[in-house]
């Protein structure tokens, strides 16, 4: 009986389906622009984009509905207005070419923007001169999938984040291209998300940015040449595996920023040519472990209130500075990591050098009183100074020390 | 002044010294090489060597080559030679038989290894240049201290005092003041004090190759103009340049007029 029942449910879902119907649209249809589409279609109807511009306003999805472009159709907003609003459920909108959102100073005006639906789909889309590319707000499940967001910010006070989600629970943001907005990446109150397989570059403020979100966990992302690569802030439990941090140059630049956080796990990521690696505000137990620090400014940053974190099995590779410490009690342990700078010996064989490192220069506190003294890093007379502190430490903290440094670098996939 | 140069280029191309020098930056490229298997980390402690080192040789053998030809100078002041030849001939047979000791000795490890396959090669041409560009300015200042100075002792002297404060104290008095002063803007006045030290000047032209994302952390404008585009890599060579035009303008000027 019980089989009969789901076979007939199934049946009826087939039928139901059968009878969505395709709604076609190109310049010579008998449907010629997108609102127009939408107005007609009943709920469960695919509307299916020719190739062609359409120069659209505000178009508000109000019924299920799967939205397709046929070789990326231009939607053009022509800087007047937003795009599509969505006030439905199980929304898909698919290989759109979306263009010129207009900025505003007073409206998150956005291409493509989720109000309190769930199980949406936004895959495949070309967002160009964007305000707000992607705007979820209070949804729970949907996926960001392969979308390529542009936009040409100059100011953070009046330009937009390339995909902000707000509010929002499992979400899936997979394989996104973002440049050249605000934030690449923003999330203010979402848990339990994944960000996995995104670039995100040029992008004035951070490339991924979240802010009082727990749960999350973001892996294999690139972040390059952003104001900062990551920053994470007031957050729980995030999760950071295998991202690669590059070029984050500038005076405030951070490779990945940590405030205010708790119980992050920092694993197998590549931080290079940052200004700085990791700066560290405030965070308490958190795990960074197996990473690669090459050649960056100063590789980590401790500020104040960072207590219980572990720094273990890192390579330290050619940094100007490995770790800068601010503070004279240390409560971190940096045991067993690679330091390219460690001129011990290890007599014993064991792949441990037999004395410990000491991965902070005095010159470090030097730069940090003076900024200007920069200018003087790698001279002989700094070398010296660096040599006298590390025999007999003054100004930095006594247990501040890794014991077991790694003769040879870890191989890290 | 060709044959003058020529002369002074093979006595010292056939003297021990120039095969024990060249020796050592061969073996210390190899040593730094092969043992680090790490392009950029040698490329960095090779240049904490030169920046030191080159100074210093080029200053001994300079003033060494000066004392020690002394008799045959005043052989040829005898002969109808221009004497800004002479002297010319002579510091240009020490400088370049320095680095031409320098550039094969740390070109071979390097080349043998593959530098030009590789991403390093620019870092790599920096160093080098910086280098010969300290063997010059340093030959040239320890000739200038030795046509001033009679006194050999004496001349040594001021010869080893003169690397000393370059290469240590000039940086000791330059920090202090830096902290000294630090209530003050000091970006102009570290990127003036810089220009004033060649040794400072190559280490700043390497490390606006190896430590650029360390310099772009500094907020100044002064320091992002100069650090972050092509303006600094201009600015220091030209002053380099200048720090070897002028001890040479002096050797000819000093010669000129010197009592023999």
């Amino acid at each position: 009986m019980k089989q009969i029942i789901t076979f007939f449910i199934f049946l009826q879902l087939s039928l139901f389906s059968l009878s969505a119907k395709t709604i076609i649209v190109c310049s010579s249809c008998e449907v010629s622009s997108v609102s127009e589409a939408v107005s007609i279609a009943a709920k469960g109807d695919t509307i299916l984009i020719k190739k062609g511009v359409y120069n659209e306003q505000e178009i508000t999805i109000d019924k299920t509905l799967t939205i397709i472009g046929e070789d990326y159709p231009i939607i053009d907003a022509q800087s007047k207005s937003k795009l599509f609003t969505v006030i439905a459920d199980s929304v898909t909108i698919k290989g759109l070419n979306i263009k010129n959102i207009s900025p505003s100073y007073t409206e998150d005006l956005s291409a493509i923007r989720i109000k309190k639906q769930s199980f949406f789909h936004i895959e495949d889309n070309i967002l160009e001169n964007i305000f707000f590319g992607i705007y979820i707000e209070g949804c729970k499940g949907g996926i960001i999938k392969n979308n390529r967001v542009t936009a040409e910010a100059v100011d953070e006070f009046n330009s937009g984040n390339a995909i902000h989600l707000w509010h929002s629970k499992n979400i899936k943001i997979l394989n996104n291209h973002v440049e050249g907005a605000r934030d690449g990446i923003y999330l203010e109150f979402v848990d339990s998300t994944i960000v996995r397989g995104n670039t995100s570059k040029h992008n004035i403020r951070y490339g991924l940015h979240f802010m009082f979100s727990n749960d999350d966990e973001y892996r294999d992302n690139t972040f390059e040449n952003n104001g900062a690569g990551v920053a994470v802030m007031y957050s729980k439990r995030i999760i950071m595996i295998g991202n690669t941090f590059k070029k984050n140059w500038g005076s405030a630049s951070y490779g990945l920023l940590l405030k205010e956080i708790y119980d992050g796990e920092i694993f197998n990521n590549t931080f290079q040519e940052n200004t700085i690696g990791i700066n560290a505000d405030g965070s308490n137990r958190i795990n960074i472990v197996n990473n690669n620090f090459i050649q960056n400014g100063w590789a980590i940053k401790v500020l104040g209130g960072c207590y219980y974190n572990k720094f273990n099995k890192n390579n330290f590779l050619n940094n100007t500075f490995d770790l800068s410490y601010k503070g004279s009690m240390n409560d971190n342990n940096f045991n067993g990591n690679h330091w390219s700078t460690y001129a011990g010996y290890d007599l014993d064989k064991d792949g441990i050098g037999d004395v410990p490192y000491r991965p902070v220069k005095l010159f470090s506190y030097i730069v940090n009183m003076v900024p200007e003294s920069i200018v003087l890093l790698r001279s002989l007379f700094v070398d010296l100074i660096d040599f006298s502190e590390r025999v007999s430490p003054v100004f930095t903290p006594d247990n501040l020390l890794d014991e077991q440094p790694l003769m040879k670098a870890i191989k890290i996939d | 002044m060709l044959k003058i140069l020529k002369y002074s280029f093979y006595d010292l191309i056939r003297s021990r010294w120039s095969y024990v020098y060249l020796a050592f930056y061969l073996l210390l490229g190899s040593v730094l090489l092969f043992l680090n298997n790490d392009l950029s980390k040698a490329v960095i402690t090779l240049m904490n060597v030169i920046v030191v080192l080159t100074p210093l040789i080029g200053t001994i053998f300079g003033i060494m080559y000066y004392y020690s030809s002394r008799e045959f100078t005043e052989l040829l002041l005898a002969q109808p030679i221009r004497r800004s030849n002479i002297f010319l001939g002579q510091y240009l047979g020490v400088a370049l038989s320095l680095s031409a000791s320098l550039i094969i000795g740390l070109g071979i490890p390097f080349i043998a290894y593959g530098i030009f396959y590789s991403g390093a090669i620019w870092d790599y041409l920096t160093l080098l240049i910086t280098a010969t560009f300290l063997t010059l300015i340093f030959t040239a200042l320890a000739f200038n201290i030795a046509i001033s100075t009679e006194n050999r002792i004496k001349g040594f002297g001021y010869a080893i005092l003169l690397w000393l404060f370059m290469a240590v104290i000039y940086d000791g008095l330059f920090l202090l003041g830096l902290i000294m002063f630090s209530e003050y803007p000091l970006e102009n006045f570290s990127l003036f004090a810089t220009m004033l030290n060649p040794i400072d000047l190559s280490r700043i032209l390497i490390l606006l190759k190896l430590d650029i994302s360390a310099l772009m952390g500094y907020t100044g404008a002064v320091f992002q103009k100069f650090f972050g585009t092509n303006r600094g890599l201009i600015i220091s060579f030209s002053v380099l340049i200048i720090w070897t035009v002028l001890p040479i303008w002096r050797i000819i000027y000093k010669s000129n007029r010197k009592d023999f």
